[in-house]
C-alpha cells in the first residue's frame, strides 16, 4: 500500500486552477475554497491524498460537496466548519467512523471541499471524483450511474440546521429533497452525500480526477510563466478542441428553483469572425451552438476561458465585453455510454438533441 | 463651450483649454507635493493665454491618479473600522483577506463581525444585532477612527442593514465618514467590501484633496463648475466625487486613451502612453478603452470595478538607466526629474537623458550628456523598443498588425517601427492627451432599479430611456447618447418576474448648453 501523499499549498494552487476549468462554468469559483485552505495552511494544516487503489473494501468514504446557486455563495462565503459538520452528522447516522473524504464533483470550488473538512477532521482526501466535471444535479454522478443506493445525506447550514434525508426513491427524489432544504437555507449548504465503500469507489468513481485537475492547473501556470498560451497547453494535454473565440455580446441569467439558468451569445473575433456561439447554461455550460446549430452538448465539457490568462470564466462572472475562448475537453467514458447519455445527456437537461461527442 | 481639463500626476500636472472641439492651448508644469500649487501655475500658463476680454471658461474637469497612487504607494490612506454583517454566515474569511499584508496594517484600523444581513431571497440571515454595531460605534470612538467600512451580506439587493448600522455609527459617533458597500455596488462579498475599505481609506484624501482643486480655482479667479473624472470617462460634480475617490482610480489612463482618440480621430487602435514612471498600455475599441476582462486589482487588493485592460510597464522618461549591465527602470525619479536628471546637472541618468543624448527631443542642457557611450544610447533604446514591441503583442486581440497612438510626455521614446504595428500615429498635442481626455470628459445618466412584471428586454428598454433622461437633463447632446454598461440580476424572491437592472449611458456635453452647471 503507497503511503499516503502530503499536497502542499502550491499544488492546491493548481487544482484550484484545473478544478475551475474542468467546473464548465459551474461549481463556482475555487478562490473562496482557497482563502480558507491558505489561511487553513498557515496554521499548519496539510491535507494527504490517497490513492483509491489503497482504500481496503469494506472503508467507508465521506462524498462531499457544497451545494446551492454559485451566486448565493459569493455573497454566503464557504467556511470550512459547516462541510466538517456536514462529515461528523454522516458519522452520527450511520454509526460508523470514515476512512477517508472525497469530492462528489472535481469541477469548480467543491473540489476543493474535501480537502477543507479533511483539514478539520485529520482525514486523506481520495484522489477521485464522481462526475469527473461539474454538474447540477444529484443523478447526475457516475454512482447514480451504477444504481447505487442514493441515501443518506446530510446537509447543514450556518446557523446550525440540520436535515438528514433518510431514504429517497430515486436518485431525482434525492435531488428534489435536498434541493428543497438547500433552498429552504438559502440556497446554499453543505452536504455529505451517501456514503461509500471502498470497493464502490475503486468500480463507481471517477478515479484520479484529483491528480487530472492538479495537472491542468500546473500547466497553465508553466504556460503563464513561459509566456505561452495556456488554452494551447491545455487542450495539448487532455486532447481538447478550440470551439470558438470572441466577445461575450450578451449574458441573460435567471435565478430559478436553485439553480442559475440562462444564455450567453459570443460574437466571433479573429478566425472566428462574423459567426455567433449561443451557450446555454443551468450552473454549467450545457449546450453550444455555432450559427443555430448545435456543436456541443453535455456531457462532453464545454469550457469557456478568459482569452489572455487563461483562467476558465464561470457562468455567475460572465460579463458584456469579456474576450473568451470557448474550448471542449473529452468527457469520462462512464458518461458517454447509453445510461450515462441517459443521466446527463442533452435531454436530462430538456434539449431535444442527439448527444454527438465533438469528439466521434 | 469653453472647457479646460486637467490632469495631475505623479509627475506632471497637464492643462489644456479647449474651445469646442479645438485645444487652443496646452501647458504641462511639474506636480508639486501639494498638487494645488502645480495646478496654480498650469492654469495661471494657461488663462495668460487667453485674449483678455473671452468669455468665461464653461467647466473645469480634473483627472487624478493621486487617489490609485495614494494605494499603491501606501501614503495618505486613513486606518479604517471594517464593519461586516453577516454573521454566522461567511465568518472564515474576515475583511482584509487576502489584502497584502502591508496594506492591510496600513488601512485595518479595527474589525467588527456582526451578526445580521439578507438571504439572496430577501430573508434576514439572522436579524441585524444592533447592540453589536452600537457598541463598534463605541469603540470606534474610543479609539479615534474617523472612517469605517460597512458590508453586508447581499447588501445589494437589500441595503437596509447597511443602512442601519450606518446610523446607528454615526449617532455614537458624529462626524464618522462611513462607506457604505450597496453604494459601491455589485453582488461578490469580499470584493464588494474591499472596494469599500479602499474608498474608506481615501475619503479624508480625497477631501483634502478636492479643497485643494477648489482653492486652485479659486486662486486663479476661475468661477466655473468642477468635475472630477471618472473610470469611465465621465465626470462627476466635485462635491459628489469626493465621496467616491475609489471611482477615479482609473481615470488617468482612461483619460489619456479617450484623449488620444479624440486627437487622432481614430476608434480603434492600441494607445501607449508613456509618463514619468510609467508606460500604460490599453485598447481602443470604438473610442473607449477596452475593459479588462476580469477581477482587478489595485495596490494588490481584488475589486470589481469595471477598468480599461492596461498593461503597465515600469518604463518612463524619469526611468533611471543603469549601464553594466543593462536594466531601464522600474525605479524612476518621478517629479524630481528637473532636479535629478543629467540634462538638468541631477546626477542620475534617466530615459530623459537617453532621449536628448539620441536628439529624440530638445531638454535642459544636452553638453551634460555628450560623454554618453554612442553604444550605451542605441542598447538602451534596443530595450525600450523591445519593451514595448513585447507590451503591444500582449495587449493585442488579433494577429494582424494594428496602428499605435503615441502618447505621453515620454513618447518619444517610442520608435517609428515596431513589430506587430501597422503605424505610429503622433498627434498634436501629445504630451497632454490625458488633459484633452479630462476636458472630452462625457456627462453620464445612470439608472438601477428594480422592474417588476416586464420582460427583460423591455425591463432593459425602459432603465435605457431613463438613462438617457438623466443624461439629457445632466446636460448630454442626445443625440451622441450611448449605452456603456447594461447589467440585471434576477430577483427570484419578488413576485412577477422582478429585475433589477442596471444602465449607463455617456453622452457629449451639449454644446449649446449651459446644463451641466
Amino acid at each position: 500500500m503507497a503511503p499516503l501523499r502530503p499536497v502542499s499549498l502550491d499544488e492546491i494552487e493548481s487544482i484550484a486552477i484545473g478544478a475551475w476549468i474542468l467546473g464548465t462554468g459551474g461549481g463556482g469559483s475555487p478562490y473562496l475554497a482557497l482563502l480558507n485552505l491558505r489561511r487553513l495552511y498557515r496554521e499548519g494544516t496539510v491535507v494527504s491524498l490517497m490513492d483509491p487503489a489503497d482504500l481496503a473494501d469494506e472503508d467507508r468514504v465521506a462524498v462531499v460537496s457544497n451545494m446551492g446557486a454559485p451566486l448565493v455563495g459569493q455573497e454566503r462565503l464557504t467556511d470550512p466548519r459547516t462541510i466538517a459538520q456536514a462529515v461528523r452528522m454522516m458519522e452520527e447516522v450511520i454509526g460508523q467512523r470514515f476512512r477517508a473524504i472525497m469530492s462528489l464533483e472535481i469541477g469548480g470550488g467543491n473540489s476543493l471541499q474535501p480537502f477543507m473538512a479533511a483539514a478539520l477532521l485529520d482525514l486523506p482526501v481520495v484522489d477521485a471524483d464522481c462526475m469527473g466535471r461539474a454538474f447540477p444535479e444529484a443523478q447526475m454522478t457516475s454512482f447514480a450511474i451504477h444504481d447505487l443506493q442514493m441515501y443518506p445525506l446530510t446537509l447543514v447550514d450556518v446557523r446550525d440546521n440540520a436535515v438528514v434525508v433518510a431514504r429517497a426513491a430515486s436518485w431525482k427524489w434525492m435531488e428534489r429533497l435536498s434541493r428543497t432544504a438547500c433552498v429552504a437555507v438559502g440556497s446554499i449548504a453543505s452536504t455529505c452525500k451517501a456514503p461509500r465503500t471502498g470497493k464502490e469507489v475503486r468500480e463507481c468513481a471517477i478515479l484520479y480526477s484529483t491528480s487530472k485537475a492538479l495537472r491542468i492547473g500546473h500547466a497553465v501556470r508553466a504556460a503563464r510563466r513561459a509566456h505561452e498560451d495556456p488554452i494551447l497547453a491545455v487542450l495539448a494535454l487532455e486532447g481538447g478542441l478550440r470551439l470558438f473565440a470572441g466577445k461575450i455580446q450578451d449574458v441573460d441569467r435567471r435565478a430559478t428553483e436553485g439553480f442559475l439558468r440562462g444564455t450567453a451569445t459570443i460574437d466571433g473575433l479573429d478566425d472566428f469572425r462574423g459567426h455567433t456561439m449561443r451557450l446555454a447554461f443551468q450552473n454549467e455550460f450545457a449546450v453550444a451552438w455555432l450559427d443555430e446549430a448545435p456543436r456541443a452538448t453535455t456531457p462532453d465539457l464545454i469550457c469557456v476561458i478568459d482569452t489572455v490568462s487563461g483562467d476558465a470564466i464561470g457562468t455567475e462572472t460572465l460579463r458584456y465585453g469579456q474576450r473568451v475562448t470557448v474550448i471542449a475537453l473529452p468527457a469520462p467514458p462512464i458518461l458517454l455510454t447509453p445510461k450515462g447519455i441517459e443521466h446527463v445527456g442533452p435531454r436530462a437537461f430538456g434539449y431535444d438533441l442527439d448527444f454527438v461527442s465533438v469528439f466521434a | 463651450m469653453r472647457r479646460i481639463g486637467i490632469d495631475v500626476g505623479g509627475t506632471n500636472t497637464d492643462a489644456v483649454l479647449l474651445e469646442g472641439d479645438r485645444v487652443v492651448h496646452a501647458v504641462k508644469t511639474p506636480t508639486t507635493p501639494d498638487v494645488t500649487t502645480g495646478i496654480v501655475s498650469a492654469l495661471e500658463r494657461l488663462t495668460a493665454s487667453m485674449p483678455a476680454g473671452t468669455g468665461a471658461v464653461d467647466a473645469v474637469m480634473i483627472g487624478t491618479t493621486h487617489f490609485t497612487n495614494a494605494v499603491v504607494q501606501r501614503r495618505d490612506l486613513t486606518p479604517v473600522a471594517a464593519v461586516r454583517i453577516g454573521l454566522p454566515a461567511s465568518a472564515s474569511l474576515p475583511p482584509f483577506e487576502d489584502w497584502p499584508e502591508d496594506l492591510a496594517r496600513l488601512v485595518r484600523g479595527e474589525v467588527f463581525m456582526v451578526e445580521g444581513g439578507h438571504e439572496y431571497d430577501g430573508r434576514p440571515i439572522v436579524p441585524l444585532d444592533t447592540a453589536a454595531i452600537r457598541q463598534a460605534g463605541r469603540r470606534i470612538r474610543e479609539r479615534g477612527l474617523t472612517a469605517a467600512a460597512v458590508a453586508s451580506v447581499f447588501s445589494p439587493l437589500n441595503p437596509t442593514c447597511e443602512e442601519e448600522a450606518a446610523r446607528i455609527l454615526l449617532a455614537e459617533c458624529p462626524g464618522l465618514s462611513v462607506t457604505c458597500s450597496h453604494d459601491l455596488g455589485r453582488i461578490g462579498l469580499l470584493e464588494r467590501e474591499n472596494a469599500t475599505l479602499l474608498n474608506a481609506c481615501l475619503v479624508d484624501l480625497a477631501g483634502r484633496t478636492t479643497r485643494g482643486f477648489m482653492e486652485a480655482l479659486i486662486r486663479s479667479e476661475i468661477r466655473a463648475p468642477l468635475y472630477i473624472t471618472q473610470n469611465d470617462g465621465t465626470v462627476l460634480p466635485a462635491e459628489q466625487a469626493r465621496q467616491f475617490p475609489v471611482y477615479s482610480f482609473a481615470s488617468g489612463p482612461t483619460n489619456s486613451m479617450r484623449g488620444a482618440a479624440f486627437l487622432s480621430k481614430r476608434d480603434d487602435a492600441i494607445v501607449v502612453d508613456v509618463g514619468g514612471t510609467t508606460t500604460d498600455i490599453g485598447a481602443l475599441r470604438h473610442g473607449f478603452p477596452r475593459e479588462a476582462n476580469n477581477v482587478v486589482e489595485i495596490g494588490g487588493v481584488r475589486t470589481l470595478f469595471r477598468m480599461p485592460d492596461l498593461l503597465s510597464l515600469g518604463l518612463g522618461g524619469g526611468s533611471l538607466v543603469a549601464p553594466e549591465p543593462l536594466a531601464v527602470g522600474p525605479l524612476s525619479v518621478g517629479y524630481r526629474l528637473t532636479e535629478r536628471a543629467r540634462v538638468f546637472g541631477g546626477p542620475d541618468l534617466t530615459v530623459t537623458d537617453i532621449g536628448v543624448a539620441a536628439r529624440l527631443l530638445e531638454l535642459g542642457a544636452r553638453e551634460r550628456v555628450a560623454d554618453l557611450p554612442a553604444s550605451l544610447v542605441e542598447r538602451t533604446l534596443a530595450r525600450i523598443s523591445g519593451m514595448i514591441e513585447e507590451g503591444v503583442d500582449r495587449m493585442k486581440t488579433e494577429a494582424a498588425p494594428v496602428p499605435l497612438i503615441a502618447v505621453g510626455g515620454g513618447c518619444f521614446v517610442i520608435p517609428e517601427r515596431l513589430a506587430g504595428v501597422s503605424e505610429v500615429v503622433h498627434v498634436p498635442h501629445q504630451a497632454v492627451a490625458n488633459a484633452v481626455g479630462a476636458a472630452i470628459a462625457q456627462v453620464s445618466g445612470e439608472v438601477d432599479q428594480i422592474f417588476q412584471g416586464l420582460p427583460r428586454e423591455e425591463a432593459i428598454a425602459r432603465a435605457r430611456e431613463l438613462a438617457e433622461e438623466r443624461a439629457v437633463r445632466a446636460g448630454a447632446d442626445p443625440a451622441s447618447l450611448q449605452v456603456v454598461e447594461v447589467e440585471d440580476l434576477p430577483l427570484a424572491y419578488l413576485p412577477g418576474n422582478s429585475l433589477r437592472t442596471r444602465v449607463r449611458v455617456v453622452g457629449d456635453i451639449a454644446s449649446d448648453s449651459s446644463a451641466g452647471r
